[in-house]
């Protein structure tokens, strides 16, 4: 059998892609005709900048979700003499009711590229948006009290997340997230830390709403308390006694420093969109009515922060796809042979000079992502600011 | 230039249209806008806000933006068509030609560079001047607007100054170039009214003494009086009535004119009596204004068929000065007939005493320095305050900024403690109670209506959903329909349809969420109310009938107002007694009349004098008080008046300065913090006068 | 002035020694103890042989008492071991304890001895330093100018077409972290197989095989190995402090001062100079400080791909081969330029901004 021409690669791969080519048509379709009545994503539409960053992200959503269908081999499975071979190599014996040819060639161990990389976008995806939302709860639940209170809680607070600030990065993960600080437990007790904050956000938020209503409230705190705790036992300890809820210890190192490194950044934005917002008369209003100062942060203030949060949100999520991509690249707390972007990148570059395509099909993936959500941002920024 | 003649106009705009362009559509904010300024003449612009008219201030200098654009119509500057002209040309007229005052002084003077290299670049770049040269008439420039110390001024940065300091720069850099056209965008309205006062006359004095022409932008009415010569009544982009000033206030031809002059308060207007007339309706977006006359709508005179078939022109007005309408039926109107609908209302009585302040004080302790670290310095935001407020009764709270009125909001509601003496609200001591401590009884029945109303409401929360908040926390009802259906019975008290429950704030206009934020106060069936200025960020036309709104449900519930304002005519329409402050403290108290006529305090009388009246029958005497309110960070020793107060000759022995002057009481429990004796304080002048009809 | 950087001094100070405090207990993790107990002595050392070392080479005690021997404020440590000899922190094992220093940490310039490198950690991190200096220089003379022209240029019209692609350029350039500009940058110019080199080899328009090379050196500081490496830390950056100025730029084209400059008759180019840039560039010189720990790790990244032996590779190889000296020597340094540049960032800021500084 004959190497692949690049016309068919590009064909084939954009056959392979078809799931993901029907959901994002059924997506921007949907969107733009209802587009009016969507609020702040519908208006993303009227952005050229935010929709292409929007196709982008929901292009690598989708293909995490059918990475099943996509692929054309097991990412992990070596097929003899493919290693380091070209884009488009036929497969040396057929094997029955597989693909022919490996798309974007074999990597230093013969294994399919072009399936990596798609699985790639599962492993980073399944992480980074997960552990900015947990950034953001703690962010949150630390920054509105710091901002709204000021005096010591937020010189404490802030002098804490400049500690954490001052940390190059890479350092922090070196010291962070290594096979010895697993068997100390210091991650384990961070998540215990960590994870805690989403359940005290919700409990809060719940509580200083409802607090008026005493069945509604006992209800909902209920639900929070039930449900948060089983998961925070089983997620942090690893002692989910029904087993639903439960994280791979190296995941569980990765995640919590990726959060760790996230929070005190968002705690600064979310402090200093507080401390603007607390002098509007409306804060002052509730205060007057005799709310409590969790209500007013959490439901007075906090709703009307929604805006640069979201925006930040979406760039976080690339920044911490970038910070996943960074400790794969130096092979901390990702199995060998993971097939997550920045662990690819990492095994391609040894041969980089020779066999590039190896190590660029993920860069290119990786950057793709970003870039998209730093476009949907924009675009979010920009519709944001029209009202 | 030289093909200019003197005698010709200076400004001639014709039928001048400007729209926006936005995405979707085009948004006419200016339609077929003319009007002539001749040499020396001060021309005002006035209208509410969205009405146009710093849109045409912007045309003339040709500064829309990006969206903005000139439609039709030419705008003639000594004889030249400004529309046309290339960005090469339109530089040298700007600054040197035309030159522009604008509203906020601080953000109009650039933050980095001293005020002298400002000043001066104006003349380097239109006449080449040196930079000595450049910076000596700087410095005579400065002197001449009256600022002390010029060399000082000069070398410093615009944030080390104050705002009156600062608009007073902004004024002189206009007058670098000795332009022949000023223009002037509200530029008082972010001032206080005794610092206002002084620009005011700066302002006209500069203008005889250059004989430069002026185009005077302002919502104020009293204010355009002062200051020009000729008046432009503008409505929704369009001009509706031009003439001289004395014509237009005395013989109005256009019935927005005369609506607008019904629902300001005169002197002569009354609460009870003579209540303000409000306008109707609301005023129209642009993309939507009717068809025909744009003011037909909501005007008394409107005849279906008539004044709703075709574009209204301006009508000439014979034997006057250049006076036209854009009314149909101005010859058939009778302008002398009085108002049909006044609603003349009953004085409501006042009861017994359900709020006693005595000798509060609040002081805060504050660092100094940027840096932090610095000695710890006291702020005395409030000495010794003490009054009586009784049931149905309003209160006015008078003052400028840094009068400490914010604070004795804030430790009246409980967001702050006093830090000595008493508050009594219904036999109750709530001085070092802070409002989480109090029962929900007490923080019901003492609320707060807000100044801004684009920051009174929380934008995302539904209007139903703020009030029916209000109600939950004050324990209203048993249920979710009871709270449901008292926050609909809360919106017909305050005038709005029930649909509005369901509307975001945003939807809203700056009166509609005013409305809602004074139901949301009346929520809890309050028996003290505190107003901070509810009504000054809104237009004239609204503020009536916000005002009347107010005072109606006062009526019904024998509210107790606390009605905190700068702006004396207001305070003189609906409050039965008046406090007036000063840096802290209680200068004048006394009932309306007593404080409104002789004898004054010092600062009330000035405060009197400061404010324009859009009367011409009001004759004033001018009182312009010398510099800035000193900060309330490094109050003056003695008296806290006494840096600017023209009596204090009077006083012997330099008392002034050394001691606080103790409260007077003269008859009728009229109160004065001065220490001028009874005589010169009896033999004092009224400052306002109505001429005989 | 005085007492402001006075405080951020004495703030820094605390930072400092909390930080390194935090590197030092995190460093000295009992796992970390007992491998560098295993590869010091034997692999096969039985658990107890693994605590007796510990214990003998000063690994012991309280965390707080050995940090505070690091740094040089407590005693170092001394005992004899089983076969007689003295050892102690400051001096070699053997020697006469007697006329040894008592004190000997960070402190006195004794930075301990690297088992990765076999050496002083001092003169070697000086080196390696050395080394990186001059591969920032290029990135600072590369990025700054780059990125604040570019984010003028672009906020000074803001929408226009200029405006569009510079900002496109910069969004693309921030979502390209170093490793990936890296790869495709070598792949582009510096692979004989791929991109451009073999192109313009068979053209006969180079020399060698490659256009730049993929890796470098600090003996051999030339543009053709120079290039890449210097280019895919300042890309990011680029991209980053750019959009900061842009938005800087554009909000202040829009301030009040810049119309009242423009209705004065000032012209367009006097505008943006005199007027719109140092206000502008306020925000932008925090901006470029406080990228600082960022380069940081940008520097580790192209240190690694290019394997340029500088700072960041030699962070890389301490940790990689639990250096736990060499690693705290890496972590001081860091912290130390991330502090000193935060410092020069709040004071420069107070310094550049008349509104605070003579307030």
């Amino acid at each position: 059998m004959d190497t692949l021409a690049y016309s068919a690669i590009f064909g084939r791969i954009l056959i392979q892609f078809l799931p993901v080519w029907v959901a994002l048509a059924a997506t921007f379709a949907l969107s733009i005709s209802f587009k009016r009545r969507l609020g702040l994503y519908g208006k993303l539409f009227d952005s050229p900048v935010g929709m292409i960053g929007f196709g982008i992200v929901m292009f690598w959503v989708f293909t995490a979700l059918f990475a099943d269908q996509i692929i054309t081999f097991d990412p992990y499975s070596q097929f003899s003499g493919m290693k380091n071979k070209p884009l488009g190599t036929p497969l040396a014996g057929e094997i029955e009711g597989a693909y022919s040819h490996f798309l974007l060639g074999g990597d230093h161990l013969a294994r399919d590229v072009f399936s990596r990389m798609v699985m790639g976008a599962r492993s980073v995806l399944s992480i980074a948006p997960a552990a900015t939302l947990f950034a953001f709860m703690v962010g949150i639940t630390l920054g509105v009290p710091a901002g709204y209170f000021g005096g010591r809680l937020d010189t404490t607070l802030s002098f804490v997340s400049n500690l954490v600030l001052a940390f190059p990065v890479i350092l922090l993960f070196y010291l962070l997230v290594t096979p010895e600080i697993r068997l100390t437990g210091i991650p384990v007790v961070m998540a215990a830390v960590l994870f805690l904050f989403p359940i005290i956000f919700l409990t809060v938020l719940f509580n200083a709403r409802f607090f008026t209503d005493p069945k509604k409230r006992n209800l909902y705190v209920g639900v929070v308390l039930v449900v948060g705790l089983w998961a925070y036992s089983g997620l942090a300890f690893n002692m989910d006694p029904l087993g639903v809820w439960s994280m791979d210890p190296n995941l569980l190192n990765v995640f919590v420093s990726v959060v760790f490194v996230n929070s005190p950044t968002v705690f600064r934005i979310v402090r200093g969109i507080v401390m603007d917002l607390k002098a509007r008369d409306y804060v002052a209003a509730g205060q007057t009515r005799g709310e409590g100062p969790w209500y007013i942060m959490l439901w007075e203030i906090l709703p009307n922060a929604r805006g640069p949060l979201i925006v930040d949100f979406c760039l976080r999520i690339g920044y911490t796809t970038i910070l996943l991509g960074t400790l794969g690249f130096f092979g901390l707390g990702v199995a060998p042979d993971s097939p997550d972007w920045g662990s690819t990148i990492d095994d391609g570059r040894k041969t980089l000079t020779l066999f590039p395509h190896s190590a660029l099909a993920p860069a290119l993936a990786l950057m793709s992502l970003v870039l998209g959500l730093n476009l949907l941002a924009d675009g979010l920024r920009e519709e944001s600011l029209k009202d | 230039m030289a093909d200019w003649d003197p005698s010709q106009p200076i400004l001639e705009i014709e039928h001048l249209s400007i729209s926006f362009f936005t995405r979707l559509r085009e948004i006419p904010a200016v339609m077929d806008f003319s009007c002539t300024v001749m040499p020396g003449e001060a021309m005002g612009l006035v209208g509410e806000s969205g009405c146009g008219k710093s849109t045409v201030a912007l045309a003339v200098m040709r500064e829309l933006g990006k969206t903005g654009r000139i439609v039709g119509g030419s705008i003639k500057f000594k004889g030249r068509d400004l529309t046309n002209m290339g960005d090469e040309e339109l530089r040298h007229i700007r600054g040197s030609e035309i030159a522009m005052i604008y509203q906020e002084p601080m953000a109009s003077l650039n933050p980095a560079m001293k005020i002298g290299a400002q000043l001066a670049e104006v003349p380097m770049i239109h006449s080449g001047m040196s930079k000595a040269d450049a910076w000596a008439l700087a410095r005579q420039i400065v002197a001449d607007v009256r600022l002390p110390d010029p060399d000082r001024i000069i070398n410093a940065y615009p944030h080390q100054l104050s705002g009156g300091q600062q608009q007073r720069i902004v004024i002189a850099m206009a007058l670098m170039a000795k332009p022949a056209l000023l223009i002037l965008d509200e530029p008082t309205t972010a001032l206080d009214v005794t610092v206002e006062a002084g620009i005011v006359d700066l302002v006209k004095e500069l203008g005889e003494k250059y004989g430069t022409s002026m185009l005077f932008i302002s919502h104020n009415l009293g204010l355009v009086m002062d200051v020009c010569d000729r008046i432009c009544v503008m409505y929704s982009g369009e001009a509706v009535e031009t003439g001289n000033v004395e014509q237009v206030f005395d013989e109005m031809r256009h019935p927005y004119t005369q609506a607008l002059f019904r629902s300001i308060p005169l002197p002569g207007a009354d609460k009870n009596a003579r209540p303000l007339i409000s306008i109707p309706g609301n005023f129209p977006l642009p993309h939507e204004r009717p068809p025909g006359c744009n003011f037909g709508p909501r005007c008394d005179y409107f005849q279906k068929g008539r004044c709703d078939a075709t574009e209204v022109p301006m009508f000439p007005v014979p034997d006057s000065d250049r006076h036209e309408t854009r009314c149909l039926r101005w010859q058939e109107i009778d302008w002398t007939a009085p108002p049909a609908k006044r609603a003349v209302k009953e004085k409501a009585p006042i009861g017994r005493v359900v709020l006693k302040m005595e000798d509060l004080k609040k002081y805060y302790a504050i660092s100094s320095g940027a840096f932090g670290g610095g000695t710890k310095k006291v702020v005395k935001a409030n000495e010794t305050l003490s009054f009586e407020a009784h049931e149905g009764e309003t209160l006015a709270i008078v003052g400028e900024s840094g009068c400490g009125k914010s604070t004795f909001a804030k430790v009246l509601m409980g967001l702050e403690t006093a830090t000595s003496g008493s508050i009594m609200l219904f036999d109750e001591n709530v001085q070092s109670t802070p409002i989480q401590k109090r029962n929900t009884d007490t923080v019901s029945q003492v609320q707060m209506v807000f100044q801004n109303p684009f920051d009174t409401l929380n934008p995302s929360m539904s209007v139903g959903r703020q009030i029916i908040r209000a109600l939950e926390i004050f324990k209203f009802g048993k249920s979710d329909d009871e709270r449901q259906q008292r926050m609909l019975e809360l919106l017909d008290l305050v005038k709005l349809p029930r649909a509005f429950a369901e509307r975001m704030p945003r939807q809203l206009s700056g009166g509609q969420k005013q409305r809602v934020g004074i139901a949301r106060a009346f929520a809890g069936g309050a028996k003290v109310v505190v107003a901070d200025e509810p009504v000054s960020a809104l237009d004239v036309s609204v503020q009536a009938a916000v005002t009347d709104l107010l005072m109606d449900i006062q009526r019904e519930n024998r509210t107790t107002l606390l009605f905190i304002s700068h702006d004396l005519s207001i305070v003189r329409y609906l409050s039965d007694r008046v406090m007036v402050m000063y840096l802290g403290h209680v200068v004048e108290m006394g009932t309306t009349d007593q404080v409104f006529s002789p004898p004054y305090h010092p600062y009330t009388e000035a405060l009197l004098s400061a404010v324009p009246i859009a009367d011409t029958k009001v004759i004033r005497k001018r009182i312009v008080l010398e510099g800035d309110i000193p900060s309330a960070m490094n109050p003056p020793p003695g008296c806290p008046f006494q840096t600017r107060c023209r009596w204090k000759s009077q006083v012997p022995g330099g008392l002034c300065e050394r001691e606080v002057p103790p409260v007077q009481v003269l008859e009728g429990g009229h109160q004065i913090k001065c220490h001028l004796s009874r005589k010169v304080l009896e033999e004092m002048e009224p400052v306002i006068k109505v001429a005989a009809e | 002035m005085l007492i402001f950087v006075a405080r951020r001094v004495g703030l820094m100070i605390l930072t400092a020694f909390v930080l390194t405090f935090v590197v030092f207990y995190l460093t000295n993790l009992p796992p970390n103890l007992e491998k560098l107990a295993r590869s010091e002595g034997s692999v096969r050392m039985s658990d107890e042989s693994v605590a007796a070392w510990i214990e003998q080479n000063g690994h012991g005690g309280s965390v707080l008492g050995r940090y505070g021997q690091w740094l040089g404020i407590v005693p170092g440590w001394s005992n004899v071991d089983e076969k007689g000899v003295a050892r102690g922190r400051c001096f070699e094992a053997g020697s006469d304890p007697a006329i040894a220093p008592r004190f000997c940490g960070i402190l006195q310039g004794d930075w301990g001895f690297s088992t990765f490198a076999k050496t002083e950690v001092l003169p070697y991190l000086g080196g390696m330093l050395a080394s990186t200096g001059w591969l920032m220089l290029w990135v600072m003379i590369v990025m700054i100018p780059t990125s604040l022209v570019i984010g003028v240029v672009a906020g000074m019209r803001e929408g226009t077409r200029t405006d569009r692609v510079l900002s496109t350029f910069s969004i693309a350039t921030t979502a390209t972290p170093e490793y990936v500009s890296g790869v495709i940058l070598v792949a582009l110019l510096a692979s004989p197989v791929t991109g451009l080199s073999p192109l313009l080899a068979e053209w006969g328009w180079i020399d060698g095989k490659t256009l730049f090379q993929g890796a470098s050196s600090p003996d051999n500081i030339t543009f053709w190995s120079f290039t890449l490496p210097v280019l895919t830390i300042a890309l990011y950056g680029i991209g980053y402090i750019a959009r900061m100025t842009r938005a800087s730029m554009t909000e202040v084209m829009t301030a009040q001062y810049i119309r009242t400059a423009r209705l004065k008759g000032v012209s367009f180019r006097q505008v943006v100079m005199r007027h719109a840039l140092r206000n502008a560039l306020i925000a932008p010189f925090t901006v470029i400080m406080l990228q600082f720990p960022w380069l940081l790790n940008g520097v580790v990244i192209v240190e690694t791909l290019f394997n340029y032996k500088g700072f960041g590779w030699t962070l890389v190889q301490a940790a990689g081969n639990n250096d736990i000296n060499l690693l705290l020597g890496c972590s001081v340094v860091a912290v130390f330029v991330v502090l000193v540049t935060q410092l020069i960032s709040d004071i420069g800021y107070v310094f550049l901004n008349p509104r605070i500084r003579l307030s």
